[in-house]
Protein backbone atom coordinates (compact mmCIF):
# COMPACT_ATOMS: atom_id res chain seq x y z
CA UNK A 1 0.00 0.00 0.00
CA UNK A 2 1.31 3.39 -1.00
CA UNK A 3 0.03 6.56 0.66
CA UNK A 4 1.03 10.22 0.23
CA UNK A 5 2.66 11.58 3.37
CA UNK A 6 2.40 15.17 4.59
CA UNK A 7 5.29 15.84 7.01
CA UNK A 8 4.86 19.35 8.46
CA UNK A 9 7.72 21.46 9.78
CA UNK A 10 8.19 19.77 13.18
CA UNK A 11 8.89 16.41 11.57
CA UNK A 12 11.78 18.05 9.71
CA UNK A 13 13.27 19.75 12.78
CA UNK A 14 12.58 18.75 16.39
CA UNK A 15 10.79 15.46 15.62
CA UNK A 16 13.01 13.89 12.94
CA UNK A 17 13.06 10.70 15.03
CA UNK A 18 9.26 10.47 14.87
CA UNK A 19 9.44 10.65 11.06
CA UNK A 20 12.28 8.18 10.60
CA UNK A 21 10.79 5.61 12.98
CA UNK A 22 7.31 5.95 11.42
CA UNK A 23 8.48 5.63 7.81
CA UNK A 24 10.70 2.65 8.59
CA UNK A 25 8.02 0.83 10.61
CA UNK A 26 5.30 1.48 8.06
CA UNK A 27 7.59 0.16 5.32
CA UNK A 28 8.20 -2.97 7.37
CA UNK A 29 4.42 -3.45 7.48
CA UNK A 30 4.17 -2.95 3.72
CA UNK A 31 2.85 0.61 3.91
CA UNK A 32 4.89 3.03 1.84
CA UNK A 33 4.61 6.60 3.11
CA UNK A 34 5.64 8.74 0.18
CA UNK A 35 6.46 12.38 1.04
CA UNK A 36 4.54 14.90 -1.06
CA UNK A 37 6.98 16.56 -3.50
CA UNK A 38 5.58 19.99 -2.65
CA UNK A 39 3.92 21.05 0.60
CA UNK A 40 3.52 24.09 2.80
CA UNK A 41 2.76 24.78 6.45
CA UNK A 42 -0.48 23.09 7.63
CA UNK A 43 -1.70 26.36 9.13
CA UNK A 44 -0.32 25.37 12.57
CA UNK A 45 -3.43 26.05 14.62
CA UNK A 46 -6.91 25.60 13.18
CA UNK A 47 -8.51 29.04 13.10
CA UNK A 48 -11.80 29.09 15.00
CA UNK A 49 -12.84 32.53 13.77
CA UNK A 50 -15.78 31.96 11.43
CA UNK A 51 -14.93 34.92 9.17
CA UNK A 52 -11.22 34.14 8.87
CA UNK A 53 -10.68 32.33 5.59
CA UNK A 54 -7.09 33.55 5.21
CA UNK A 55 -5.89 30.89 7.66
CA UNK A 56 -7.69 28.11 5.78
CA UNK A 57 -5.63 28.67 2.64
CA UNK A 58 -2.57 26.79 3.87
CA UNK A 59 -4.33 23.52 4.83
CA UNK A 60 -6.57 23.52 1.75
CA UNK A 61 -3.63 24.23 -0.57
CA UNK A 62 -1.97 21.06 0.75
CA UNK A 63 -5.13 19.06 0.05
CA UNK A 64 -5.23 20.45 -3.51
CA UNK A 65 -1.66 19.21 -4.01
CA UNK A 66 -2.88 15.70 -3.10
CA UNK A 67 -5.85 16.09 -5.45
CA UNK A 68 -3.54 17.29 -8.26
CA UNK A 69 -1.50 14.10 -7.89
CA UNK A 70 -4.78 12.11 -8.19
CA UNK A 71 -4.64 11.08 -4.53
CA UNK A 72 -7.71 10.61 -2.37
CA UNK A 73 -6.02 10.42 1.02
CA UNK A 74 -3.04 11.72 2.94
CA UNK A 75 -1.36 10.55 6.11
CA UNK A 76 0.26 12.92 8.57
CA UNK A 77 2.19 12.16 11.74
CA UNK A 78 2.04 15.45 13.60
CA UNK A 79 -1.09 15.73 15.75
CA UNK A 80 -1.27 19.48 15.11
CA UNK A 81 -1.09 19.03 11.32
CA UNK A 82 -3.61 16.20 11.50
CA UNK A 83 -6.05 18.32 13.48
CA UNK A 84 -5.64 21.45 11.34
CA UNK A 85 -5.83 19.67 7.97
CA UNK A 86 -8.82 17.60 9.03
CA UNK A 87 -10.76 20.50 10.55
CA UNK A 88 -10.13 22.73 7.52
CA UNK A 89 -11.20 19.86 5.26
CA UNK A 90 -14.41 19.49 7.21
CA UNK A 91 -15.08 23.23 7.17
CA UNK A 92 -14.96 23.49 3.37
CA UNK A 93 -17.00 20.31 2.91
CA UNK A 94 -19.71 21.75 5.14
CA UNK A 95 -19.53 25.24 3.60
CA UNK A 96 -19.44 25.21 -0.22
CA UNK A 97 -19.58 29.04 -0.23
CA UNK A 98 -16.37 29.23 1.77
CA UNK A 99 -14.73 26.64 -0.46
CA UNK A 100 -15.79 28.67 -3.48
CA UNK A 101 -14.18 31.83 -2.06
CA UNK A 102 -10.98 29.93 -1.31
CA UNK A 103 -10.92 28.43 -4.80
CA UNK A 104 -11.46 31.84 -6.37
CA UNK A 105 -8.58 33.21 -4.35
CA UNK A 106 -6.22 30.30 -5.13
CA UNK A 107 -6.49 30.93 -8.86
CA UNK A 108 -2.93 29.66 -9.34
CA UNK A 109 -4.04 26.05 -9.02
CA UNK A 110 -7.07 23.83 -9.61
CA UNK A 111 -10.02 24.21 -7.27
CA UNK A 112 -10.39 21.87 -4.31
CA UNK A 113 -13.24 19.39 -4.66
CA UNK A 114 -13.28 18.23 -1.05
CA UNK A 115 -12.54 14.57 -1.71
CA UNK A 116 -9.23 14.06 0.08
CA UNK A 117 -9.29 12.09 3.32
CA UNK A 118 -6.90 13.09 6.11
CA UNK A 119 -5.58 10.15 8.12
CA UNK A 120 -3.41 9.59 11.17
CA UNK A 121 -1.14 6.50 11.19
CA UNK A 122 -2.92 5.20 14.28
CA UNK A 123 -6.14 5.14 12.25
CA UNK A 124 -4.42 3.32 9.40
CA UNK A 125 -2.83 0.78 11.74
CA UNK A 126 -6.10 0.23 13.62
CA UNK A 127 -8.77 0.49 10.90
CA UNK A 128 -7.12 -0.30 7.57
CA UNK A 129 -4.30 -2.60 8.61
CA UNK A 130 -5.59 -3.98 11.94
CA UNK A 131 -3.67 -4.51 15.17
CA UNK A 132 -4.03 -8.29 14.77
CA UNK A 133 -1.99 -8.20 11.57
CA UNK A 134 0.65 -6.04 13.27
CA UNK A 135 0.82 -8.57 16.11
CA UNK A 136 1.77 -11.26 13.61
CA UNK A 137 4.78 -9.23 12.51
CA UNK A 138 6.21 -8.59 15.98
CA UNK A 139 9.72 -9.98 16.32
CA UNK A 140 10.66 -8.49 19.67
CA UNK A 141 7.63 -8.13 21.99
CA UNK A 142 7.98 -5.31 24.49
CA UNK A 143 7.59 -7.74 27.43
CA UNK A 144 8.08 -6.28 30.88
CA UNK A 145 8.18 -2.69 29.59
CA UNK A 146 5.66 -0.67 31.56
CA UNK A 147 4.41 2.10 29.31
CA UNK A 148 2.01 4.92 30.13
CA UNK A 149 -0.06 6.14 27.15
CA UNK A 150 -0.50 9.90 27.02
CA UNK A 151 -2.96 11.32 24.50
CA UNK A 152 -2.90 15.08 24.70
CA UNK A 153 -5.80 16.80 22.98
CA UNK A 154 -5.37 17.07 19.22
CA UNK A 155 -6.21 13.50 18.21
CA UNK A 156 -9.38 13.36 20.29
CA UNK A 157 -10.87 16.86 20.09
CA UNK A 158 -13.17 18.10 18.69
CA UNK A 159 -15.43 15.05 18.21
CA UNK A 160 -15.84 15.61 14.43
CA UNK A 161 -12.16 14.91 13.80
CA UNK A 162 -11.40 12.63 16.76
CA UNK A 163 -9.84 9.22 16.22
CA UNK A 164 -10.94 8.10 19.68
CA UNK A 165 -13.04 9.02 22.72
CA UNK A 166 -12.02 12.37 24.23
CA UNK A 167 -12.44 11.35 27.88
CA UNK A 168 -11.47 7.69 27.79
CA UNK A 169 -9.27 7.04 24.75
CA UNK A 170 -7.90 3.52 24.32
CA UNK A 171 -6.14 3.48 20.94
CA UNK A 172 -2.60 3.81 22.35
CA UNK A 173 -3.39 1.28 25.08
CA UNK A 174 -4.56 -1.27 22.51
CA UNK A 175 -1.62 -0.48 20.29
CA UNK A 176 0.90 -0.95 23.09
CA UNK A 177 -0.77 -4.23 24.12
CA UNK A 178 -0.40 -5.32 20.49
CA UNK A 179 3.33 -4.72 20.81
CA UNK A 180 3.38 -6.82 23.97
CA UNK A 181 3.97 -4.01 26.46
CA UNK A 182 2.49 -3.78 29.91
CA UNK A 183 0.16 -0.79 29.86
CA UNK A 184 -0.14 1.44 32.92
CA UNK A 185 -2.99 3.90 33.20
CA UNK A 186 -2.78 7.42 34.58
CA UNK A 187 -5.66 9.85 35.17
CA UNK A 188 -3.44 12.48 33.60
CA UNK A 189 -3.48 10.82 30.18
CA UNK A 190 -5.77 13.45 28.66
CA UNK A 191 -4.53 16.44 30.67
CA UNK A 192 -3.02 19.35 28.73
CA UNK A 193 0.77 19.33 28.29
CA UNK A 194 0.87 23.14 28.35
CA UNK A 195 0.99 23.38 24.57
CA UNK A 196 2.43 26.63 23.20
CA UNK A 197 2.95 28.08 26.67
CA UNK A 198 6.28 26.35 26.18
CA UNK A 199 7.42 29.41 24.19
CA UNK A 200 6.90 32.17 26.74
CA UNK A 201 5.50 30.49 29.85
CA UNK A 202 7.91 27.64 30.41
CA UNK A 203 6.96 27.39 34.09
CA UNK A 204 3.40 26.43 33.17
CA UNK A 205 4.69 23.59 31.00
CA UNK A 206 7.18 22.49 33.66
CA UNK A 207 4.29 22.32 36.14
CA UNK A 208 2.21 20.18 33.78
CA UNK A 209 5.18 17.95 33.02
CA UNK A 210 5.86 17.46 36.73
CA UNK A 211 2.25 16.44 37.42
CA UNK A 212 1.96 14.12 34.42
CA UNK A 213 5.31 12.35 34.86
CA UNK A 214 4.97 12.06 38.63
CA UNK A 215 1.54 10.50 38.24
CA UNK A 216 2.85 8.08 35.61
CA UNK A 217 5.69 7.05 37.94
CA UNK A 218 3.35 6.61 40.93
CA UNK A 219 1.21 4.23 38.87
CA UNK A 220 4.32 2.16 38.20
CA UNK A 221 5.10 3.36 34.69
CA UNK A 222 8.61 3.37 33.25
CA UNK A 223 8.10 5.39 30.07
CA UNK A 224 5.51 7.68 28.52
CA UNK A 225 4.27 6.78 25.03
CA UNK A 226 2.57 9.42 22.90
CA UNK A 227 1.95 10.61 19.36
CA UNK A 228 2.13 14.44 19.38
CA UNK A 229 5.50 16.14 18.73
CA UNK A 230 4.54 19.16 20.86
CA UNK A 231 3.54 16.93 23.80
CA UNK A 232 6.81 15.08 23.30
CA UNK A 233 8.83 18.28 23.41
CA UNK A 234 7.02 19.54 26.49
CA UNK A 235 7.07 16.31 28.48
CA UNK A 236 10.64 15.43 27.49
CA UNK A 237 12.70 18.62 27.05
CA UNK A 238 10.95 20.52 29.83
CA UNK A 239 12.00 17.86 32.37
CA UNK A 240 15.15 19.94 32.52
CA UNK A 241 13.13 22.79 34.09
CA UNK A 242 11.31 20.36 36.39
CA UNK A 243 14.64 19.05 37.72
CA UNK A 244 15.53 22.55 38.85
CA UNK A 245 12.21 23.16 40.60
CA UNK A 246 11.78 19.74 42.24
CA UNK A 247 14.76 18.01 43.80
CA UNK A 248 12.83 14.76 44.30
CA UNK A 249 11.87 14.54 40.62
CA UNK A 250 13.00 11.48 38.70
CA UNK A 251 13.33 11.66 34.92
CA UNK A 252 11.20 9.43 32.74
CA UNK A 253 11.80 8.68 29.04
CA UNK A 254 9.14 9.89 26.62
CA UNK A 255 8.71 7.89 23.41
CA UNK A 256 6.75 8.07 20.19
CA UNK A 257 4.53 5.05 19.53
CA UNK A 258 6.39 4.59 16.25
CA UNK A 259 9.74 4.20 18.03
CA UNK A 260 8.36 1.34 20.11
CA UNK A 261 6.76 -0.12 16.98
CA UNK A 262 10.12 -0.04 15.20
CA UNK A 263 11.80 -1.83 18.11
CA UNK A 264 9.02 -4.43 18.32
CA UNK A 265 9.25 -5.07 14.57
CA UNK A 266 12.94 -5.81 15.07
CA UNK A 267 14.22 -2.79 13.14
CA UNK A 268 17.62 -1.30 13.80
CA UNK A 269 17.48 1.24 16.61
CA UNK A 270 19.18 3.82 14.37
CA UNK A 271 15.76 4.55 12.79
CA UNK A 272 14.50 5.63 16.22
CA UNK A 273 16.84 8.60 16.68
CA UNK A 274 16.92 8.07 20.46
CA UNK A 275 19.75 10.59 20.74
CA UNK A 276 17.28 13.37 19.93
CA UNK A 277 15.52 13.02 23.31
CA UNK A 278 16.47 15.03 26.38
CA UNK A 279 15.87 12.00 28.62
CA UNK A 280 17.76 9.17 26.94
CA UNK A 281 15.45 6.12 26.72
CA UNK A 282 18.28 3.76 25.83
CA UNK A 283 19.35 2.76 29.38
CA UNK A 284 15.76 1.67 30.15
CA UNK A 285 15.35 -0.16 26.84
CA UNK A 286 18.72 -1.83 27.37
CA UNK A 287 17.70 -3.05 30.83
CA UNK A 288 14.62 -4.59 29.22
CA UNK A 289 16.74 -6.25 26.57
CA UNK A 290 15.10 -4.28 23.76
CA UNK A 291 18.16 -2.49 22.40
CA UNK A 292 21.80 -3.43 22.45
CA UNK B 1 12.98 70.73 -51.98
CA UNK B 2 9.41 71.56 -52.89
CA UNK B 3 6.86 72.00 -50.16
CA UNK B 4 4.88 69.07 -51.58
CA UNK B 5 7.68 66.54 -51.07
CA UNK B 6 8.30 67.90 -47.61
CA UNK B 7 4.67 67.31 -46.70
CA UNK B 8 4.61 63.77 -48.04
CA UNK B 9 7.78 62.98 -46.08
CA UNK B 10 6.18 64.24 -42.89
CA UNK B 11 3.11 62.12 -43.53
CA UNK B 12 5.27 59.08 -43.95
CA UNK B 13 7.16 59.57 -40.69
CA UNK B 14 3.98 60.37 -38.79
CA UNK B 15 2.37 57.22 -40.06
CA UNK B 16 5.38 55.19 -38.91
CA UNK B 17 5.07 56.13 -35.24
CA UNK B 18 2.00 54.51 -33.81
CA UNK B 19 1.13 55.59 -30.33
CA UNK B 20 -0.68 54.04 -27.40
CA UNK B 21 -2.39 55.76 -24.50
CA UNK B 22 -1.07 55.05 -21.01
CA UNK B 23 -1.78 56.67 -17.65
CA UNK B 24 1.16 57.64 -15.47
CA UNK B 25 0.01 58.30 -11.91
CA UNK B 26 -3.45 59.03 -13.26
CA UNK B 27 -2.50 61.42 -16.08
CA UNK B 28 -2.89 60.30 -19.67
CA UNK B 29 -0.02 60.30 -22.17
CA UNK B 30 0.29 59.14 -25.75
CA UNK B 31 3.58 57.34 -26.13
CA UNK B 32 5.14 55.46 -29.04
CA UNK B 33 4.17 51.82 -29.27
CA UNK B 34 6.80 49.25 -28.35
CA UNK B 35 8.44 51.14 -25.50
CA UNK B 36 9.18 49.45 -22.22
CA UNK B 37 7.27 50.75 -19.19
CA UNK B 38 10.47 52.49 -18.11
CA UNK B 39 10.88 54.28 -21.44
CA UNK B 40 7.17 55.11 -21.57
CA UNK B 41 7.35 56.88 -18.22
CA UNK B 42 10.49 58.72 -19.31
CA UNK B 43 8.89 59.66 -22.61
CA UNK B 44 6.01 61.17 -20.64
CA UNK B 45 8.56 63.52 -19.08
CA UNK B 46 9.49 61.88 -15.79
CA UNK B 47 13.13 61.48 -14.83
CA UNK B 48 14.31 58.55 -12.71
CA UNK B 49 16.27 59.49 -9.65
CA UNK B 50 15.54 56.18 -7.91
CA UNK B 51 13.82 53.08 -9.25
CA UNK B 52 16.13 52.49 -12.22
CA UNK B 53 19.49 50.80 -12.52
CA UNK B 54 20.98 48.48 -15.11
CA UNK B 55 18.04 48.75 -17.55
CA UNK B 56 18.75 45.15 -18.56
CA UNK B 57 16.72 43.04 -16.15
CA UNK B 58 19.52 42.15 -13.80
CA UNK B 59 19.72 44.66 -10.97
CA UNK B 60 16.15 44.55 -9.68
CA UNK B 61 15.94 48.30 -9.06
CA UNK B 62 12.95 49.05 -11.30
CA UNK B 63 10.11 47.22 -9.55
CA UNK B 64 6.86 48.50 -10.98
CA UNK B 65 3.14 47.94 -10.48
CA UNK B 66 0.38 48.44 -13.02
CA UNK B 67 -3.17 47.64 -13.91
CA UNK B 68 -4.76 47.08 -17.30
CA UNK B 69 -8.08 48.52 -18.39
CA UNK B 70 -11.05 46.32 -17.40
CA UNK B 71 -8.84 43.87 -15.52
CA UNK B 72 -9.04 43.52 -11.72
CA UNK B 73 -5.52 42.09 -11.41
CA UNK B 74 -2.71 44.18 -9.98
CA UNK B 75 0.33 43.32 -12.07
CA UNK B 76 3.95 43.56 -11.00
CA UNK B 77 7.06 43.59 -13.18
CA UNK B 78 10.47 45.06 -13.86
CA UNK B 79 9.82 48.33 -15.72
CA UNK B 80 12.85 47.83 -17.98
CA UNK B 81 11.71 44.39 -19.11
CA UNK B 82 8.01 44.87 -19.77
CA UNK B 83 6.44 46.40 -22.86
CA UNK B 84 3.90 49.15 -22.24
CA UNK B 85 0.44 48.35 -23.59
CA UNK B 86 -2.60 50.38 -24.54
CA UNK B 87 -4.60 51.41 -21.49
CA UNK B 88 -2.03 50.63 -18.82
CA UNK B 89 -2.13 52.44 -15.50
CA UNK B 90 1.48 52.93 -14.45
CA UNK B 91 3.47 54.01 -11.42
CA UNK B 92 7.06 53.35 -10.50
CA UNK B 93 8.22 52.19 -7.05
CA UNK B 94 11.30 54.12 -5.99
CA UNK B 95 12.15 51.79 -3.10
CA UNK B 96 10.77 48.91 -1.01
CA UNK B 97 11.28 49.37 2.72
CA UNK B 98 12.22 46.13 4.52
CA UNK B 99 14.15 45.22 7.64
CA UNK B 100 17.29 43.16 7.27
CA UNK B 101 18.56 41.38 10.34
CA UNK B 102 22.07 42.04 11.53
CA UNK B 103 24.06 38.84 11.86
CA UNK B 104 27.60 37.53 11.80
CA UNK B 105 27.75 34.53 9.48
CA UNK B 106 30.68 33.15 11.45
CA UNK B 107 28.56 32.96 14.58
CA UNK B 108 25.40 31.37 13.20
CA UNK B 109 24.92 27.85 11.84
CA UNK B 110 22.44 26.36 9.33
CA UNK B 111 20.29 24.77 12.04
CA UNK B 112 16.58 23.93 11.79
CA UNK B 113 15.63 27.06 13.71
CA UNK B 114 18.16 29.63 12.49
CA UNK B 115 15.70 31.11 9.97
CA UNK B 116 12.79 31.41 12.40
CA UNK B 117 15.02 32.92 15.07
CA UNK B 118 16.24 35.64 12.69
CA UNK B 119 12.97 36.19 10.85
CA UNK B 120 10.20 34.91 13.18
CA UNK B 121 7.58 36.58 10.98
CA UNK B 122 7.99 33.78 8.39
CA UNK B 123 5.78 31.73 10.75
CA UNK B 124 2.97 34.14 9.79
CA UNK B 125 2.96 32.81 6.20
CA UNK B 126 -0.57 31.65 5.34
CA UNK B 127 0.54 30.10 2.02
CA UNK B 128 -1.52 32.56 -0.03
CA UNK B 129 1.13 32.49 -2.78
CA UNK B 130 0.75 36.22 -3.49
CA UNK B 131 4.55 36.55 -3.35
CA UNK B 132 5.08 34.02 -6.13
CA UNK B 133 2.40 35.68 -8.26
CA UNK B 134 4.21 39.01 -7.83
CA UNK B 135 7.68 37.73 -8.69
CA UNK B 136 8.98 39.06 -12.06
CA UNK B 137 11.53 36.23 -12.07
CA UNK B 138 8.78 33.59 -11.77
CA UNK B 139 10.34 32.15 -8.63
CA UNK B 140 8.35 29.94 -6.26
CA UNK B 141 8.70 32.51 -3.49
CA UNK B 142 6.15 30.87 -1.18
CA UNK B 143 8.09 27.61 -1.35
CA UNK B 144 11.27 29.52 -0.42
CA UNK B 145 9.59 30.81 2.75
CA UNK B 146 8.06 27.41 3.48
CA UNK B 147 11.45 25.70 3.09
CA UNK B 148 13.01 28.32 5.39
CA UNK B 149 10.26 27.70 7.93
CA UNK B 150 11.10 24.03 8.13
CA UNK B 151 14.86 24.63 8.18
CA UNK B 152 15.49 23.33 4.65
CA UNK B 153 18.15 25.95 3.86
CA UNK B 154 19.54 24.08 0.88
CA UNK B 155 16.17 24.00 -0.87
CA UNK B 156 15.45 27.64 -0.06
CA UNK B 157 18.86 28.69 -1.39
CA UNK B 158 18.42 26.75 -4.61
CA UNK B 159 14.89 27.99 -5.22
CA UNK B 160 15.96 31.61 -4.67
CA UNK B 161 19.12 31.53 -6.79
CA UNK B 162 17.67 33.88 -9.45
CA UNK B 163 16.27 36.45 -6.98
CA UNK B 164 17.05 40.05 -7.99
CA UNK B 165 15.86 41.49 -4.66
CA UNK B 166 13.40 43.82 -6.38
CA UNK B 167 11.11 43.59 -3.32
CA UNK B 168 7.80 43.09 -5.13
CA UNK B 169 7.06 39.94 -3.06
CA UNK B 170 7.74 41.91 0.08
CA UNK B 171 5.43 44.76 -0.78
CA UNK B 172 2.56 42.38 -1.64
CA UNK B 173 2.84 39.99 1.33
CA UNK B 174 -0.12 40.06 3.74
CA UNK B 175 2.12 38.54 6.43
CA UNK B 176 4.64 41.39 6.04
CA UNK B 177 7.55 39.04 5.36
CA UNK B 178 10.72 40.42 3.72
CA UNK B 179 11.23 37.39 1.48
CA UNK B 180 14.31 38.61 -0.29
CA UNK B 181 16.22 39.24 2.94
CA UNK B 182 15.14 35.83 4.25
CA UNK B 183 16.31 34.17 1.02
CA UNK B 184 19.60 36.04 1.16
CA UNK B 185 20.31 34.60 4.61
CA UNK B 186 19.41 31.15 3.22
CA UNK B 187 21.89 31.55 0.38
CA UNK B 188 24.63 32.92 2.64
CA UNK B 189 24.28 29.99 5.04
CA UNK B 190 24.15 27.59 2.09
CA UNK B 191 27.29 29.08 0.58
CA UNK B 192 29.22 29.12 3.81
CA UNK B 193 28.22 25.83 5.41
CA UNK B 194 26.47 23.50 2.97
CA UNK B 195 28.07 23.87 -0.47
CA UNK B 196 31.20 21.75 -0.83
CA UNK B 197 34.46 23.69 -0.52
CA UNK B 198 36.44 24.24 -3.70
CA UNK B 199 39.79 22.48 -3.50
CA UNK B 200 41.26 24.59 -6.28
CA UNK B 201 40.49 27.80 -4.43
CA UNK B 202 42.24 26.63 -1.29
CA UNK B 203 45.26 25.53 -3.33
CA UNK B 204 45.42 28.82 -5.21
CA UNK B 205 45.10 30.88 -2.02
CA UNK B 206 48.01 28.87 -0.61
CA UNK B 207 50.03 29.62 -3.75
CA UNK B 208 49.25 33.33 -3.49
CA UNK B 209 50.24 33.37 0.16
CA UNK B 210 53.48 31.55 -0.55
CA UNK B 211 54.42 34.38 -2.93
CA UNK B 212 54.27 32.37 -6.13
CA UNK B 213 52.77 35.22 -8.15
CA UNK B 214 54.62 38.15 -6.60
CA UNK B 215 57.31 38.30 -9.27
CA UNK B 216 54.75 38.32 -12.07
CA UNK B 217 52.61 40.95 -10.31
CA UNK B 218 55.61 43.21 -9.82
CA UNK B 219 56.47 42.83 -13.49
CA UNK B 220 52.93 43.85 -14.49
CA UNK B 221 52.59 46.76 -12.11
CA UNK B 222 55.89 48.31 -13.17
CA UNK B 223 55.39 47.73 -16.89
CA UNK B 224 55.09 50.70 -19.27
CA UNK B 225 51.53 51.43 -20.42
CA UNK B 226 52.26 50.69 -24.10
CA UNK B 227 53.87 47.35 -23.24
CA UNK B 228 50.90 46.50 -21.04
CA UNK B 229 48.48 47.35 -23.84
CA UNK B 230 50.35 45.12 -26.29
CA UNK B 231 50.37 42.31 -23.76
CA UNK B 232 46.65 42.74 -23.27
CA UNK B 233 45.91 42.78 -26.99
CA UNK B 234 47.89 39.61 -27.58
CA UNK B 235 46.49 37.69 -24.63
CA UNK B 236 44.93 34.24 -25.00
CA UNK B 237 41.18 34.56 -25.35
CA UNK B 238 38.91 31.64 -24.66
CA UNK B 239 36.70 30.96 -27.65
CA UNK B 240 33.11 29.84 -27.34
CA UNK B 241 33.85 26.24 -28.21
Amino acid sequence: MKIPYYPGCTLKTTAKNFESSAIASAKQLGIEMEEMPRWNCCGTVYSLASDDLMHQIAPIRNLVRIQEAHGDKVVTLCAMCYNTLKQANLLVKKNPDKLNTLNLFMDDMEGYKGNVKVLHPLEIFRDEYSFEKIKEKIKKPLNRLKVVPYYGCLLTRPAEVAIDDAEEPIVLKKFMETLGAEVVNTPYKIECCGSYHTVNNRDVVAMRTYDIITSAAKMGGEAIVLSCPLCEFNLDARQKDVEKAHRDFKNMPVLYFTQLLAIALGLDESVCGFEQHYVDPRPLLKRKGLVR
Amino acid sequence: MSSKTQESKMDKSEKKIRTIRVYVMGKSYDIPEGFTIMKAIEHAGYRYIRGAGCRAGFCGACATVYRKRDDYKLYTALACQTTAEEGMYLVQLPFVPANKKFYDLNLIKPTGTVMTSHYPEIARCVSCNTCAKACPQDLEVMDIIQASLRGDIEKAAQLSFDCLQCGLCTIRCPAEIAHYHVAQLDRRLYGKYILPRSKHLAETVKEVESGKYEKEMKKLTTMKLEELKTLYKNRDIETGD
